[in-house]
């Protein structure tokens, strides 16, 4: 084997390696569960949210498709895994299937609305998706309770043995694994060659093309992906709360999670993750002090975040991100 | 030997504007064909209809005995035919690696064969695109096409605006692509005289027609043409 293989070979290997800070983000994510044991609820809703951005992350940070609807997945998702609980089938592993798989169909369905677009057609375009969505869910209130919600949903225990209890513990622990594994699984096509294949259609569509890459393709799919991640943040609201309110399907969810990742940065995959920690935490600890204008003061915060604290964060990261290997690649050699 | 690409009467351009009329061109198996003419007379419009990126009016494309006039760019692609546009395209939020890596297609051409030609691209590989000079982004260029695995290579200008050691560098590559690799290729160059040598044949557009057409090798011995159709620039 030649030594221009083997470098080749470990430069290709080395984006795929775990990182020292990447390690310790889920061994503290992992680790809150015992230092914070009062705060579970608020830790679960995070967790859940992170998913959430982790989902819009795959369509906006990677392939460049820009969504104001994203809550309708989430929303779908949601009841998806609330009717079929209520309607005996509560195990939970099966209902975030069976989210994922009813989220991720809407998503195929809608994505050749969203494929052929420029990025106006597309904000109204999923905008519109999820309105529909909205009304849909409101005015059929046989099934979905309308406006009172959707009520009665019993959830068994996770794998025969967890029950979810008034504290958020397994609720916390739960949602923190579903959201792992479906990291990990993100984490290994983002850099794979479709991953890839994504960042390049995002950069430059038509030299994507003639270079032998479908966008058509690669984008319905990526969409099919991500609504079906985004039915299975909707299926562990449902699942951790047993309660499915219109408000899932609310264009302020699709508002806040672009917040969220703008907060923490789209393109990494872990900016998602960083988002949703700011943006709860802000919003639990501002709404302490101050219930009636705690929007006020989150508004104030993202303008100056968007002003001048983006690239601290951002920057601060990616530099830890690029540092780490470098040293890691150092001792090595 | 065989026809790898057909065209005939080939009429395209851009909304109303038609800017190539009636374009008969043919390249052999293992042939390169040096695409010549003026600023503005339709070469790089030629290129793109080939790949599929500028609209087809009328005529005929065929490739390897397959006809692409319907097929997206996409499919042109796969079916082996590789683009190097003027714009050189990098995607810029990729790695050289990445950027290689990201369209690579099975066949004797990989990231070793490419960064053995261009070393100096497996010194960058883990540099963004958008940190490369225009040089390193025209190597990346080809060695991106080249991970196509193309049975035809198109180059856009791959010389310019690019620094005369940087030149003498990448006509060296294609020298040895063309004549020891035995790939096809068209190539679009402005100064003709650094093509005429390294490919078989040669066809001069004017005002989007094909105007002379013939042995390479020929038309660099006769200066009288260069100057007739070219200007001093190629003919000197």
């Amino acid at each position: 084997m030649s030594t221009l293989e083997d470098r080749v070979r470990a430069s290709l290997l080395a984006s795929r390696r775990w990182h020292g800070a990447e390690i310790a983000f889920w061994l503290l994510a992992l680790a809150v569960f015992w230092l914070f044991p009062r705060n579970l609820l608020l830790l679960n809703e995070i967790a859940i949210l992170a998913l959430f951005a982790l989902s819009l992350d795959l369509i906006l940070g990677f392939a460049g498709i820009v969504s104001l609807g994203h809550a309708a997945f989430l929303g779908l998702g949601a009841y998806a895994a609330g009717l079929l609980a209520k309607h005996g089938i509560g195990d939970p592993l099966v209902g975030l299937a069976f989210a994922m798989i009813v989220s991720g169909l809407a998503g195929l369905l809608a994505s050749p609305l969203i494929v052929k677009g420029n990025d106006l057609t597309r904000l109204m375009v999923t905008l519109g998706v999820a309105l529909i969505l909205h009304e849909i869910a409101n005015s059929w209130g046989s099934l979905t309770g309308g406006a009172d919600g959707l009520q009665g949903i019993a959830i068994n225990p996770v794998l025969g043995l967890f029950s979810f209890d008034l504290f958020g513990k397994t609720a916390y622990l739960y949602s923190l694994s579903v959201l792992f594994v479906l990291f990990l699984v993100a984490r290994r096509m983002m850099n794979s060659p479709f991953g890839l294949s994504l960042r390049a259609i995002r950069d430059n569509s038509l030299r994507a093309a003639a270079s032998g890459v479908p966008p058509s393709q690669r984008l319905a799919l990526i969409y099919t992906i991500a609504a079906s991640y985004a039915g299975a943040a909707g299926a562990l609201i449902a699942q951790t709360s047993q309660f499915v309110s219109l408000d899932v399907l609310d264009f302020h969810r699709s508002a806040d999670v672009m917040l969220v990742l703008i907060i923490g940065g789209p393109g990494y995959l872990y900016g998602g993750m960083i988002g949703a920690i700011v943006f709860k935490f802000l919003q639990d600890t501002i709404s302490a002090f101050t219930p009636q204008y705690w929007m006020f003061w989150i508004g104030l915060f993202l303008v100056l975040f968007v002003l001048r604290g983006r690239t601290l964060i951002h920057g601060g990261v990616k530099l830890i991100m690029s540092r780490l290997p470098a040293r890691v690649r150092g001792k090595r050699s | 030997m065989r026809d790898l690409l057909r065209i005939e009467e080939l009429t395209a351009g851009y909304g109303e504007a038609i800017v190539l009329f009636d374009v008969n061109v043919t390249v052999k198996e293992g042939k390169a064909l040096a695409l010549l003419g003026r600023n503005g007379v339709g070469k790089t419009t030629l290129v793109n209809t080939i790949i599929g990126v500028t609209r087809q009016r009328k005529g005929v494309i065929q490739f390897n005995g397959r006809d692409m006039s319907r097929l997206d760019p996409e499919d042109r692609a796969h079916a082996g035919i590789g683009w190097v546009p003027q714009e050189r395209n990098i995607f810029k939020s990729l790695t050289v690696l990445e950027n290689l890596t990201a369209v690579a297609q099975p066949g004797p051409w990989n990231v070793e064969r490419v960064f053995d030609m261009f070393p100096r691209l497996s010194e960058r590989k883990s540099n963004l695109g958008n940190q490369l000079s225009g040089g390193e982004q025209q190597m990346l260029a080809i060695g991106r096409a080249l991970m196509l695995n193309p049975k035809l290579l198109l180059l856009d200008e791959p010389t310019e605006g690019l620094a005369p050691i940087i030149v003498e560098e990448l006509l060296r590559a294609l020298q040895r692509l063309f004549r020891e690799e035995g790939l096809s290729g068209i190539v679009i160059e402005q100064h003709a005289k650094k093509i005429l040598g390294m490919t078989d044949d040669a066809i001069v557009l004017e005002r989007g027609r094909v105007v002379l057409s013939g042995h390479s090798a020929d038309l660099l011995a006769d200066s009288a043409q260069l100057e007739h159709y070219l200007g001093l620039a190629a003919a000197g």
